[in-house]
Formats: structure tokens, C-alpha cells, sequence
């Protein structure tokens, strides 16, 4: 650490970059401070970041310097790490700071620094080395923070994922807020550029910066962006989010990985705030046509009653006004068009779908999508012929020219700037983020390790647990007809209607839609939800704004130069009719817009804009997708994955049962409710159970995303916005649950029934297997987001699998069916008990493919041929029927296809096993003492195993006749000779290897397309009876 | 001497005592080693048909045909056309007489018609509809390259499917069986009758194809459930109660006969029968198969082996099966399966020996067995082997079960394994586990060939 203070400058090539500089077009400004430093052999570095000399040092104020002062002092200086992509244009990105950072070693040999360059120390630090562990960090484990650089208030954290306060008890958030928001990265100028007569929108490109905080014993890396704003100065709001964690050595290897998944979670936000900006921008536009027909009507009424010829103060006021109304017109306009016209080129490298406008849409699919629609809108439309239409659906509002006090006014919220839903999934996204990187640094490289050599593995990679390749080719299969349906289903007339409708808005500029939002939408779940509640919501929705316009019109008007200023004041005439009253509700306006476009589609371009919002809050992002939904296939993934959600679930649930119970009130919450409690309870072995049957039939379909059901996603919203403030007797509680039914997060789902399945399992649970939980829990372990198994999944597993062994003598038996391919059928009468033993059994199975393991937990009899084919583990129910053996009986005639365990009686049938393989993988005297150790164990074992039958299965002279004269026994001699001898297997083990071999096989052939049918081997060999 | 023969049988009698045949789980001689379950039916599975060496056709009760490759178990082709169940079919091959080289798959199906499939498309070539009843039976006559129908009448048809002649109609019986003789002749098993039809193909004097009645042979007692060609000169037919007729092809005179095959003699036994089975149930003639020289008779639930030259049964198994037997083949080795309505399958090794074969049965098998058992089989023994020069044993040597109900058929692919069809819809490919596993690697390592590495490219 010391050494560290040490480093010269000058052991640098022109080593620094000092720019603090208050950049931005705000009162007291995030400082930029950007650090570089490149070694001296590396003069192509600092070119990279744009520095080519010496800059001066701009302080501007006290507080800046000192922060600068401890920054440097901190002596958090080397250069940024490698980027993942050449999107930075503001500013060189640069702050990086490490202490063990590889371009380190490097320097130490150089020369000390000249006394001038070294760096102050930290001076608040009484600690020589403030960086140390030793000044403990003030919370317990990494958490995503989101800030603004509020124009009122200065840097504020606005939430934190996961929103748990234990995590950052002691934490300084508003310091922190303030420390990675005056990092500021670039000139995100948006205001009126010198020779421009309008004000110009910048499409800001994202930065991300690396930083410390001895104080805090934190370092972050901290993704700066930048989201639009009517109301705001200068058109923009400066946020970031920020990863926040104790341990430096995360975030400077993981950069690359960390650093694309925040943009993608960032371009998320942007995608939504664009949206909304634009819809924002109609409305005002609306708002000011509106004003200037008002204006225009009494100019001339003025000059019609004033025939003097000269014009009156008043009516100078007035032209001047309208003059005013004009040219903001004509800015806001332009303003459309520009953020409109946001480049497309982020479309490719976002996965977001573009939605082409002319339609290759199947009109029949379109005509019947909206027959819900239609038929709400027809009594509308009869009411509108009536004396007065009742609902328009957009009121344009008078705009006084008058400017609130700046600080008067309510800012947007970050939902409320984004659109609630893309919200919400930027939240899912950072909270998948968070459990991703969440745990030791070491876990997650070895993963990533893991994963790339796996990768490389294409023969064998579907033999192991977790091949993440797999499970990216499955979500790939899976996600694509997904999204085709959905935007085949979708697209209708929400974009169809703009085209044709055009002509008749008032703003000709106006496209289709706003920018090309993916279109994908299930279209049950959003119709009926807003269906419901749709007279009672938009019928108060509409009195309200109504209202509202009114108080607007009779404050009257009064003359104004400044058209930012006009801006400003279209705050009162919000289209947010419940942002003020409760300022940080998780609301958007969406909802309602929605409903509000269902029964009235005659207002133009505002309907466009809406119905896309009724679109896009369907969207399903694929980035988003693949966090939620990493498994459909494997059908107990998530299963036990999300205690955390359950916590927070829990804590969360408390706050909304009153509300979210008037609405679904069933007894499905409730026992949610307790389930969820029992899980916080205590820590017992929770076992990885499969889901009822419930939910295995809603992941058999390939679509999952309509079916769930309704109570769970209401909870589950809740979790996800409750970041802000209590909800309170506020009655759109309803409506964004019913929003949030988009937001369909599967995870949640799992979690309650891996509550439930939690609760059973703990009456089960031996003091043992307690207490062995109980260690393992604490420490956090990374839970990978594509995973076959979670974390936890397989620590339960590695449990029930050690017990198993150490409790039953004939676990090794066992075992060498599973291995040599024989179906093991365990068979029970308690579903609870079989379930536990095939999950623990489970990983034993070698995979057949790269899908799903063959398992199936639980069956009922008879089985058929077929059964043994596809499963090679299955849990069976013991029928206890008036006729007696029923189960046994087609047991035993299909005995040569498997092994059987019988969970009641605690007996083995199946064959004798002799070798000496799995002495080592199951030995009930091992000394492994946790259930993840030994998962990875076996996972060692049968890695060893696997490369055994690698070996077996691609030398070629084992198979093929090395000569003509050669016969086929010759070959199996040789074959048997290099298995027995070369391998030292005895002949069971000759077995386990020759199945593997034979998996491997067929993989293979069936990844070079021949065609091989699923098949079932066997052997006719005695099976004898094990018993305890 | 008798005593060797005893013990002999003695295995033989105590298998038949026990309810349930049982091999044991160890049969080093049963290769099946691995099998595919090909499942698109969606009814019972009754007939399965070679086509060629690599091709099967199965078709069932959904009145759906499929065309099967025997090496992969791919499903290559769909005969969708019949509204009821199939009810025979049969394969034209394709001629060297006529020009045309198509296959063509024929079946018949209870709604009446009968379909010409082309082997090779999968197409419908034609459909004739104009049955009075259902067909029950085809069979094709190569050299004359035509096929006849067998229903409640006989018709010939050509290639073309073109109606060539019939003849009357069976007023109160259908032709359930048809075999073909020399001589132009055919013989169809109408009731209890056979009955010796010659067919008249086009010649100078006679324009017309032509079939002609010859003649009538009612020696069975009852329904004549099987009827097979044995040699050149010789058929063989057989009735649901047991008998067994010899039949000279060429005059059509009955050679020798056999209905002894219950033979409740030994009152013990008859009443351990009775217990378990109705007799009349247990000696109908369900199948029977030939390797030309002996008769291997499916009868009830027991296999029976008679040798024509002998006249007699030389080999026999009363309780080869759990119930009724359904199908019964000879394989070109010495082997036999069987399958039945019990699902299993049955492998036998049937082998001829001389008493000097008999004798080297081990003493330690005789000792086994105590000598008060051996005495209480002795009267029935020596009566069935009274003068036995030659005696068969039928050995069981492993069996296949996969079936969850009655195996209705299979076939016999040399290399590539046996098919089974059943009426639990299945239909299982039965392969040779090693053979396989060989046949893999040799195409793995033709692949890593062309791959030019581990790296797997399509």
C-alpha cells in the first residue's frame, strides 16, 4: 500500500490527465474528473483516450478540490481497463482505480516520483493504507445503486437493488450519491448549440467509470447516462447506476462483463425514456396548438371590439405571446422529430426487434386481436354522439406563459421518465445483475472459466451439470417462436392506425411510432386486465384531468418571453394526474393511457403514441427474457432459487396486503403469505423439490408467459416497485398491478413454490442437515444466472446426495445403475420422501442431450417400455390399492430395464456391483461434510469418468480393425484389453464407461446430423436384493 | 437310457408346471441388446410386412400404415387413406416381367377397399372399392405377376390393378387363408373348408383370365385358422381344435395328420390343466411356420414340432408362453420365436438330436430333480416317446419384453434385429446392443473423418 503512494508521476508517459471541470450546463455541475495515466511504454494509451498533453487543472470550487484532493490521495490512479466497445463518444472514460491492477507490476520497478508529483495522502484517512480491508466496508454484500444528479437537490440515491436495507445499514448512500455523480463523464449539452436556432437534442452515449471509496470501503463501477426530460433543465437528467461492491478485484476483471450488462439495462431505460419523451413532446405540442387557437380567438376578439386602430398594451401582450407559442411550437417540433429520428444503429446491438411499420402482418391475426376493443369502444362512441363527447382523449390545456419558481416544481420520477414498464424490467435486469455478480470474485471466474472451457467441449458438454452453452442454445430455441408469435399476434392496429391516421394530425412530422419498439404482446393477459377496471379508472382518470384543464384555463394567462419557461409551466397540466399528490409512487402513466386509448381511439396522434404504449409495456426484451426465463425447459431450475425474493416478498407483502387483497383476495395470497414467512423462518435444508404439478404443466407449454396466474403477479409487482414509498390507500395500486402483469417474472412464482415445498421439507429436516445449512447459507454464493441447476439447487442436491450415501449401504449400487444407464425407479408412497431421493439421486444422471436430465420425479403407474427410454430416473408412486402388488407387478416384468428403490421398505433391486470406481464417489464415510462440496466432487468424479469414455469412445483402433485381417473379436479383445487393463475398470465399470461412451456417441453423430432415434440399452444381467 | 431321456424332460415338465416361464435375468444367448420404440400408432398394431432388407411397413387397427426404416427406426413414410382398420397387407415387389419397377404396398381394410400404395412416395396408386365384404386375405403370386383377394370371394387382379376374374360368391363363409400351389393352383381356407381353385391365365384358346373351383376338402372339423406352404409338394393346414392335416400339394390328398396335441391321458395332469386353462382354448392352431422339413405349430400356449417325414411331434413346449400364442417363426439358425398374448416375447433354440446327444446330459441336471417326480411323468413320457429314433428339444434362451400387451406379430430382419408389433400401439425395434454400438463407432470415426475433427459440422 505504501508503495502505492510512492508511485511517481513521472514514471509515467506524460502520466496525467487531470480535467475537474464543471461541465455541465447546470447551476453547481458534476465535476468530470478524468484520470488517465498510461505507462511509459504505452504512449498508444493515452492517445486512445484522447490526451495528447498536459491539461491544466480546473477547480472550481472548495468542496471539488478536496474531493479531487482525496481521490488522488486515495491514490486510485491507473488506466481505465480495456472497453468492451467503441460506443463512448462524450469524454475519455478514465477513472480507474486498483491496487493490484496488472499494469502495477510494471511500475514498480521504475524510479520513485520527483517529491512535486507524488500524491497528497487521503487526509481523513487515519490509516496509511485507507484502501485496506482493514477499514471495514459498511455493508455486507454488493448492491446495484441507482442516483440522480437531481437539478433541485443534487446528487440523491433513488433506490438500491436489491432494496434490502440490512445490506447497506451503515452505508453513506447520499455520500456515495454524490461521489459517483460527480464523476461526471461528458458533455451531455442539450440546449440551444451556437448557431443553431433550436435547441438540440444530443444522443449521449453512455460512459462507465471505475471508482473508490477508501472511506466507504467501497468501489463502484458507475454507469452514467443520461435520460430526457421536458421539464428539466436543459431537456435532460443526469443518472447513474452504480455496482457497488467491497471487493476492487470484481469490478476490474469482471469490466467487460459488468459493463455490458448495465449498458444493456441502461439502453433499456433509454428505450423507455424516448417513449415517453415523445409521448410527452405530442402533448405539449397539443398543448400549445391549443394555446395559440385561444390566443388567436382573443386577439381577435380584441381587435374586432377595438376598432381604434392602435393596439393596447394588452394586445401587444398578446401578439407577443402568441409570437412566443409560435416559436415554441416550431422548438418542440423539431424536438419531436429529433428523438424521433434517434439512430437506429443501436437496434442491432441491443436485440431489441424492430417492428417494421408496412405491414407483413397477417390482417386476419390483427382483425381479431382487437375485438375486445372494439366492442368497448362502441358504447364510447355512442356517447360521444351524444350531447357532449365524454371522454377526448387527450385535452389539450392552455399553457400559461408564467414560469414556476424552478424549485417549486415536482420532478419526474425515474418510472415515471422511463415508462413503468421499461422500469421494471430494467429493474428485473439489474437485479438478475446483482445475483449474478453477487459473492466471491474467485466463484465467479472459476464459473466463467468453467463456461468458456465447456465451451470448448463439444463433444462432451452436454454430460455436465451445467453447460451453459446448452442452455444458451436452449433459451435461443425457446425465445424466437415467442417472439414471432407475439409479434405476429401484436403488431395490429396500434401502428396500423397511425399510418392511415396521419393525415389528419396535427403534427405532420408525427411517424408511426416513436421509435421501433419491439412489439410483442400477450394478448389475454393485457386485454382482460385492462378490460376490468376500465370504466371506473378512465372515467375518474378523465374527470380528474378534465378538472384539472379547467383550473389551468381560469388561471389565466399571462405573457412570457422565455419558451423554456412556458415549458415549465405545462407541469400543472401534467399528464401525471397523481405524480403530485404522491410524488414517488411507482406509477406511470401508462395505465391509463392505456385504458384511455381502449375506449377512445379517435384522437389521432395521441392514440398512436399511446397504443404503443399499450405495446411496449408488453415487449419482452430479450436481454430480459433470458433473466427470466433461463429454463423453461429444465422444469425445477428456479425452483429454489429465490429465498431472497422471499424475503423480500415477504417484507413487501405486509405493506400491500391490504390493498392487493381487496382485488385477488384468495387464499392463494395468504398462503403465500405464510409460505414465504416459513421460508424466512429458519434456514433448513430446503429440498429442491419439483414444483406441484401446477407448475410443471405451465413450463411443459411452450408458452409461458400466459399463463400465469394472477395473484402472484400482483406480489410480485409489488416487490419490484416497492422500492419508493408506501402505496397507502391509493387506489391505482390495482392498476399498476395490472401492468405489471407484463412484467411476468417467473422467479417469483418459483419462489413460492420452493416455499412450499421448503415448508414440508422442513419437518424432514435432521439436526444435521440443519446445521449443515445453516453454515452454508452464510456465505453468499453466486447464483449464475443461466445455470441447470442454481446454486442452491445444487447444494441441496450435494446434501440429500450425501445423506444418501452415508444413510443407505447400497448407495454405490445405486448409483452404477444410474451411471451404466439403467432406469432407477424409486418407488414410494410418500411423494415427499421420493422426490427427495431422485432430486438427491439426481445428480448422479448423466445427461442424455443438452437438454433436460432424464428425471422425472414423480410418476404414476404403470410405466411403459417408453418410460425407460426417456427417463433414467424416476420417482413412482406405490398404489396402495385393494388388489394389492399392482405397482410391483409391471415392476417386475419390466425389472430388466431397471434398478428399483424402494424409499418404504429401504431395499435395492438391481444388479451387483463390484467395482471400485465408485467407492470413491460414494463412500458413507467421506469426510465431506457440505452439501456443495460434494456436489462438486461427484461433479470431479464424474468428470474424470467422462474423460475416461472420451478416451474410449474416440480411439480409433479400439473400434475399427487395424488391418483387413482383422476380425471383429479381435477388435473386441483389444477393445476389452484397453478397458480393463489400460483403464484398470472392473467389468461394471466397463459398463459405466461403455455407456458414457455410447452417449457420447450418439451426441456426437446427432450434432453432425445423422439421424439416431432414441434408444434404450440394456443388459440382461441378475439383479439381487439390497437390504439396510 | 430312458432314465437320460427322463431327465431331459424333466426340465422340460417342471418349466411347464410353473406358472411363469422364467429364463432369469442372465441370457447370454439373447442379443438384443437394445431397442427402439417406434410409436406413431394409435391403435392396435396387427401386421408388419417386409418390404426389403431395410424397410418394414406396420399397419393396425387405426386403418394408418407406416413405412419404417429397420436400421434407424426413422419413420420414412405415412399410408393415411383406410377409414377402419387394416385387415391384411401384403407386398407386390417390383418385377423383372414387367416394366414397370415400383413396389407397391397393398392393404386391405374393413371399410372395404383395398390400396395400392407406391413403396416408394408414400402415394396412393389406387384404390378399389367396389368389395362386397372386407378383404381378409392377399397374397401375391410372382411368377403369374398378379395378386389375389381373398373375401367372400376370390379375385385376381394384375399390376395394374386392373380386376381380372372372380369367383363365386362364399355365401356363408369369407376366405380367411390363401396359400399358393404348383400348378397354377391356389388354396383357401374357407370355414372348415379348403378349398383348390386353379387359376387360367390368357392363352390361345382362352382370352380371358380365369378361375376355376377344383376342389373341396372338408377334412377339418373346424374353422382352419392357419395355412402354410411347407416344400414344393407339400402344405400343411390347421384348425381351431387342434388338428393338424398334411397335405400333398400336387394331388391334394391329406399325407398325415396330428391331433394329439392335448392329449389328457395323465389324469394328474389333465387336472392341473383344467385347473389353469379351458382345454379348448389351449389346442386351437394359431400360427404355424416351416423350415421345410418340420412344422413348428403354435398351438394354444404350447409349441409344438412335427416332422412330416416322421409324422409325429418330436419337440415340444405345452407351456411355452403365459397365454395364448399369436405368431411363431423359424429363424435360419436353430432358433424359433414365439410371441404371445401374454406381451412376451420368446427366443427357443430347437435342436434335433439322437438318443447319443441325449445321453450327454449332465448327470448333475438329472440329479436336480428327485426320482418320485421323474416316475409320475414316466407313463406320459414313454408314451410320447415311444418309439422316438429322433427327439427335439426346445430350449428357452431368452425373451423380450417391452410390450404392455399382446404381441400381436413380428418380423425377423437378419442383421438388423426383430420388430415387434403389439397391441399396446407400439411397434419395438429390437437390435443387437454390440452390433450397434459397433455400427456407431464406425460411422463416428467416418465423421471425425470428414469433419476433419472433433468439431461436429452438419
Amino acid at each position: 500500500m505504501q508503495k502505492r503512494r510512492d508511485v511517481r508521476i513521472e514514471q509515467f508517459f506524460v502520466p496525467l490527465l487531470l480535467l475537474l471541470r464543471s461541465g455541465a450546463p447546470l447551476g453547481h455541475a458534476p465535476a468530470a474528473l478524468v484520470i488517465a495515466c498510461a505507462p511509459r511504454r504505452e504512449p498508444s494509451a493515452l492517445h486512445k483516450l484522447g490526451a495528447g498533453s498536459l491539461l491544466p487543472l480546473y477547480l472550481d470550487s472548495p468542496r471539488l478540490e478536496s474531493r479531487a484532493q482525496a481521490l488522488l490521495g486515495s491514490g486510485f490512479l491507473c488506466p481505465c481497463p480495456p472497453h468492451p466497445s467503441d460506443n463512448m463518444i462524450g469524454a475519455p472514460d478514465v477513472v480507474a482505480l486498483t491496487k493490484e491492477e496488472p499494469l502495477q507490476e510494471s511500475c514498480i520497478d521504475f524510479p520513485s516520483l520527483p517529491e512535486e508529483y507524488s500524491i497528497p495522502l487521503f487526509p481523513f484517512a487515519n490509516d496509511a493504507s485507507p484502501w485496506s480491508k482493514l477499514s471495514a466496508p459498511k455493508f455486507t454484500r454488493d448492491f446495484i445503486l441507482i442516483s440522480e444528479f437531481s437539478e433541485q437537490v443534487g446528487p440523491q440515491p433513488l433506490l438500491t437493488i436489491p432494496d434490502d436495507g440490512k445490506v447497506y445499514e451503515n452505508f453513506d448512500l447520499n455520500y456515495f450519491s454524490l461521489r459517483i455523480m460527480s464523476v461526471d463523464y461528458q458533455a451531455s449539452f442539450v440546449g440551444h448549440p451556437p448557431g443553431s436556432a433550436y435547441p438540440k437534442l444530443n444522443f449521449v452515449e453512455d460512459s462507465k467509470v471505475v471508482l473508490g471509496d477508501s472511506k466507504e470501503g467501497a468501489f463502484a463501477y458507475v454507469h452514467h447516462l443520461t435520460l430526457y426530460d421536458l421539464e428539466a433543465r436543459g431537456f435532460v437528467r443526469p443518472f447513474c447506476i452504480a455496482y457497488i461492491t467491497t471487493d476492487e478485484d470484481k469490478i476490474m476483471q469482471q469490466f467487460l462483463e459488468i459493463s455490458a450488462e448495465f449498458s444493456k439495462a441502461s439502453e433499456c431505460l433509454k428505450t423507455g425514456n424516448r417513449k415517453a419523451f415523445a409521448n410527452e413532446l405530442e402533448k405539449k405540442l397539443k398543448d400549445l396548438a391549443y394555446t395559440r387557437a385561444v390566443l388567436h380567438n382573443e386577439m381577435e376578439l380584441q381587435i374586432r371590439t377595438n376598432d381604434k386602430g392602435f393596439y393596447t398594451t394588452q394586445a401587444i401582450e398578446k401578439a407577443n405571446e402568441l409570437a412566443n407559442v409560435e416559436k415554441s411550437i416550431i422548438e418542440h417540433q423539431d424536438l419531436l422529430k429529433q428523438i424521433q429520428s434517434y439512430p437506429y444503429r443501436k437496434r442491432e446491438e441491443t436485440d431489441f426487434y424492430p417492428y417494421e411499420p408496412d405491414g407483413s402482418h397477417d390482417h386476419t391475426v390483427l382483425d381479431s386481436i382487437p375485438v375486445t376493443l372494439e366492442s368497448d369502444e362502441q358504447p364510447e362512441d355512442h356517447c360521444e354522439t351524444g350531447i357532449f363527447p365524454r371522454r377526448p382523449s387527450y385535452t389539450p390545456k392552455f399553457i400559461k406563459a408564467k414560469s414556476a419558481k424552478c424549485f417549486d416544481k415536482k420532478l419526474k420520477t425515474l418510472e415515471e421518465l422511463c415508462d413503468l414498464y421499461f422500469f421494471t424490467v430494467t429493474v428485473d435486469q439489474l437485479t438478475q445483475i446483482e445475483k449474478t455478480y453477487r459473492g466471491d470474485i474467485c466463484y465467479l471466474i472459476e464459473n466463467q472459466i468453467e463456461k468458456t472451457l465447456l465451451k470448448q467441449l463439444h463433444v462432451t458438454n452436454f454430460l455436465f451439470e451445467d453447460s451453459s452453452l446448452c442452455d444458451e442454445r436452449n433459451l435461443e430455441n425457446q425465445y424466437d417462436p415467442n417472439l414471432e408469435s407475439m409479434l405476429d399476434n401484436h403488431v395490429p392496429k396500434s401502428l396500423e392506425e397511425p399510418e392511415s391516421l396521419k393525415v389528419s394530425a396535427s403534427l405532420e412530422s408525427y411517424k408511426s411510432s416513436v421509435e421501433s419498439v419491439p412489439i410483442k404482446m400477450d394478448p389475454d393477459v393485457v386485454e382482460d386486465d385492462s378490460q376490468e377496471t376500465e370504466v371506473t379508472e378512465s372515467s375518474a382518470y378523465d374527470n380528474q384531468e378534465n378538472s384539472e384543464a379547467l383550473d389551468v384555463d381560469l388561471k389565466g394567462s399571462i405573457s412570457s418571453g422565455e419558451s423554456i419557461e412556458i415549458l415549465r409551466t405545462e407541469k400543472s397540466a401534467s399528464v401525471l394526474t397523481h405524480s403530485e399528490s404522491q410524488p414517488c409512487l411507482p406509477m406511470h402513466s401508462s395505465p391509463q393511457v392505456l385504458k384511455r386509448k381502449t375506449v377512445s381511439k379517435r384522437t389521432v396522434s395521441e392514440d398512436s403514441i399511446e397504443v404503443l404504449s399499450t405495446c411496449t409495456s408488453d415487449t419482452l426484451i430479450p436481454e430480459d427474457f433470458k433473466a427470466s426465463y433461463p429454463s423453461a425447459i429444465n422444469e425445477e431450475e428456479h425452483v429454489d432459487d429465490e429465498e431472497d425474493e422471499g424475503l423480500q416478498l415477504d417484507t413487501n407483502f405486509s405493506l400491500k396486503t391490504s390493498t392487493v387483497e381487496e382485488y385477488c383476495g384468495s387464499e392463494n395470497e395468504i398462503t403465500l403469505a405464510s409460505d414465504s414467512a416459513c421460508c424466512i423462518g429458519k434456514e433448513s435444508p430446503h429440498f429442491l423439490g419439483p414444483q406441484s404439478d401446477y407448475e410443471q404443466s405451465l413450463t411443459g407449454e411452450d408458452n409461458v408467459v400466459s399463463v400465469p396466474p394472477q395473484p402472484f403477479r400482483q406480489v410480485d409487482h409489488g416487490c419490484h416497485v416497492n422500492f419508493s414509498v408506501e402505496d397507502g390507500e391509493n387506489p391505482s395500486v390495482f392498476v399498476s398491478g395490472a401492468t405489471s402483469v407484463n412484467v411476468f417474472d417467473p422467479n417469483l412464482l418459483s419462489s413460492s413454490e420452493a416455499c412450499r415445498t421448503s415448508v414440508d421439507e422442513h419437518s424432514d429436516s435432521t439436526s444435521f442437515m440443519s446445521s449443515a445449512s445453516a453454515s452454508t447459507d452464510q456465505t453468499p454464493s453466486p447464483a449464475r444466472s443461466v445455470s441447470h441447476l442454481s446454486e442452491r439447487q445444487k447444494r441441496k442436491a450435494g446434501q440429500n446426495a450425501l445423506r444418501f450415501i452415508r444413510q443407505y449401504p447400497f448407495a454405490q449400487p445405486a448409483i452404477y445403475s444410474l451411471l451404466s444407464g439403467r432406469t432407477l425407479v424409486v418407488l414410494g408412497e410418500e411423494e415427499l420422501i421420493v422426490k427427495k431421493l431422485v432430486t438427491a439421486l439426481s445428480i448422479f444422471v448423466p445427461n442424455y442431450d443438452t437438454y433436460a436430465k432424464p428425471v422425472k420425479h414423480w410418476a404414476e403407474p404403470p410405466l411403459q417400455i417408453m418410460d425407460f427410454q426417456r427417463w433414467k430416473l424416476i420417482g413412482l408412486q406405490r398404489v396402495v390399492s385393494s388388489s394389492g402388488s399392482n405397482t410391483l407387478h409391471f415392476l417386475n416384468r419390466y425389472i430388466r430395464y431397471a434398478s428399483v428403490l424402494d424409499a418404504d421398505s429401504k431395499t435395492l433391486r438391481c444388479p451387483l456391483y463390484k467395482g471400485t470406481l465408485l467407492s470413491k464417489l460414494a463412500d458413507h464415510r467421506t469426510q465431506i461434510k457440505r452439501g456443495s462440496t460434494y456436489y462438486l466432487h461427484v461433479q470431479n468424479m464424474l468428470t474424470q469418468l467422462y474423460s475416461k469414455a472420451f478416451l474410449y469412445c474416440f480411439c480409433h483402433c479400439l473400434h475399427i480393425p487395424m488391418s483387413e485381417k482383422e476380425s471383429p473379436e479381435d477388435v473386441t479383445f483389444r477393445r476389452m484389453n484397453y478397458l480393463q487393463l489400460q483403464l484398470g475398470l472392473a467389468p461394471e465399470d466397463v459398463k459405466v464407461v461403455q455407456y458414457l461412451a455410447e452417449l457420447l456417441k450418439i451426441h456426437y453423430l446427432k450434432e453432425c446430423g445423422v439421424n439416431v432415434q432414441p434408444l434404450l440399452r440394456f443388459d440382461y444381467v441378475p439383479s439381487i436384493l439390497y437390504k439396510i | 437310457m430312458l432314465r437320460w431321456l427322463l431327465g431331459s424332460r424333466e426340465s422340460q415338465g417342471h418349466a411347464e408346471k410353473s406358472p411363469v416361464l422364467n429364463t432369469g435375468e442372465e441370457q447370454t444367448q439373447n442379443p438384443y441388446t437394445e431397442l427402439l420404440v417406434l410409436k406413431s400408432h394409435h391403435d392396435i398394431v396387427r401386421f408388419l410386412v417386409k418390404i426389403d432388407e431395410y424397410r418394414f411397413a406396420s399397419a393396425g387397427d387405426d386403418g394408418i400404415a407406416f413405412v419404417w426404416d429397420v436400421q434407424t427406426g426413422e419413420k420414412l413414410l405415412e399410408l393415411h387413406g383406410h377409414t377402419q382398420q387394416v385387415t391384411a397387407i401384403t407386398v407386390l415387389p417390383s418385377s423383372e416381367i414387367c416394366d414397370e419397377q415400383i413396389g407397391l404396398i397393398l392393404t386391405a381394410s374393413s371399410d372395404r377397399t383395398v390400396i395400392a400404395w407406391n413403396c416408394e412416395t408414400g402415394a396412393q396408386f389406387r384404390k378399389i372399392s367396389d368389395f362386397y365384404a372386407t378383404v381378409k386375405c392377399l397374397v401375391v403370386l410372382q411368377w403369374l405377376d398378379v395378386w389375389l383377394s381373398g373375401g367372400s370371394e376370390l379375385r385376381v387382379w394384375n399390376r395394374k390393378l386392373e380386376h381380372l376374374c372372380e369367383t363365386n360368391h362364399f355365401p356363408d363363409a369369407a376366405i380367411n387363408a390363401l396359400v399358393e400351389l404348383p400348378k397354377n393352383c391356389v388354396a383357401a381356407a374357407v370355414g372348415k373348408d379348403l378349398v383348390i381353385f386353379r387359376l387360367i391365365a390368357p392363352s390361345e384358346e382362352e382370352e380371358n383370365w380365369d378361375v376355376h373351383k377344383i376342389k373341396c376338402l372338408s377334412d377339418h372339423q373346424d374353422d382352419i385358422r392357419s395355412l402354410i406352404n411347407i416344400n414344393e409338394l407339400t402344405f400343411v393346414s390347421g384348425s381351431l381344435v387342434g388338428e393338424l392335416i398334411v397335405w400333398d400339394s400336387l394331388d391334394w390328398t391329406k399325407q398325415s395328420s396330428e391331433s394329439s396335441f392335448w392329449d389328457p391321458s395323465s389324469p394328474q395332469e389333465a387336472h392341473q390343466d383344467i385347473r389353469q386353462w379351458s382345454p379348448q382354448n389351449d389346442i386351437s392352431i394359431q400360427h404355424l411356420a416351416t423350415d421345410g422339413q418340420l412344422v413348428f405349430a403354435a398351438v394354444g400356449r404350447g409349441i409344438y414340432v412335427y416332422n412330416i417325414e416322421m409324422k409325429r411331434v418330436i419337440a415340444f413346449r405345452r407351456l411355452a408362453h403365459d397365454s395364448n400364442l399369436l405368431h411363431i417363426a423359424k429363424l435360419p439358425n436353430s432358433q424359433l420365436i414365439s410371441c404371445s398374448e401374454d406381451g412376451s416375447v420368446r427366443i427357443w433354440e430347437f435342436q434335433e438330436k439322437s438318443q447319443l446327444t441325449a445321453e450327454s446330459v449332465p448327470a448333475g441336471f438329472f440329479s436336480m430333480w428327485g426320482f418320485g417326480r421323474t416316475s409320475k411323468q414316466a407313463s406320459q413320457v414313454t408314451k410320447k416317446t415311444q418309439d422316438a429314433v429322433l427327439l427335439g428339444t426346445l430350449e428357452l434362451i431368452g425373451d423380450l419384453i417391452g410390450h404392455s400387451s399382446a404381441v400381436q406379430m413380428f418380423l425377423h430382419f437378419d442383421e438388423h434385429g426383430l420388430v415387434t408389433c403389439s397391441a399396446d400401439h407400439l411397434v419395438i425395434l429390437w437390435k443387437m446392443g454390440e452390433r450397434e454400438s459397433r455400427l456407431r463407432s464406425s460411422i463416428l470415426f467416418e465423421k471425425l473423418e470428414q469433419n476433419g475433427g472433433l468439431q461436429p459440422k452438419l
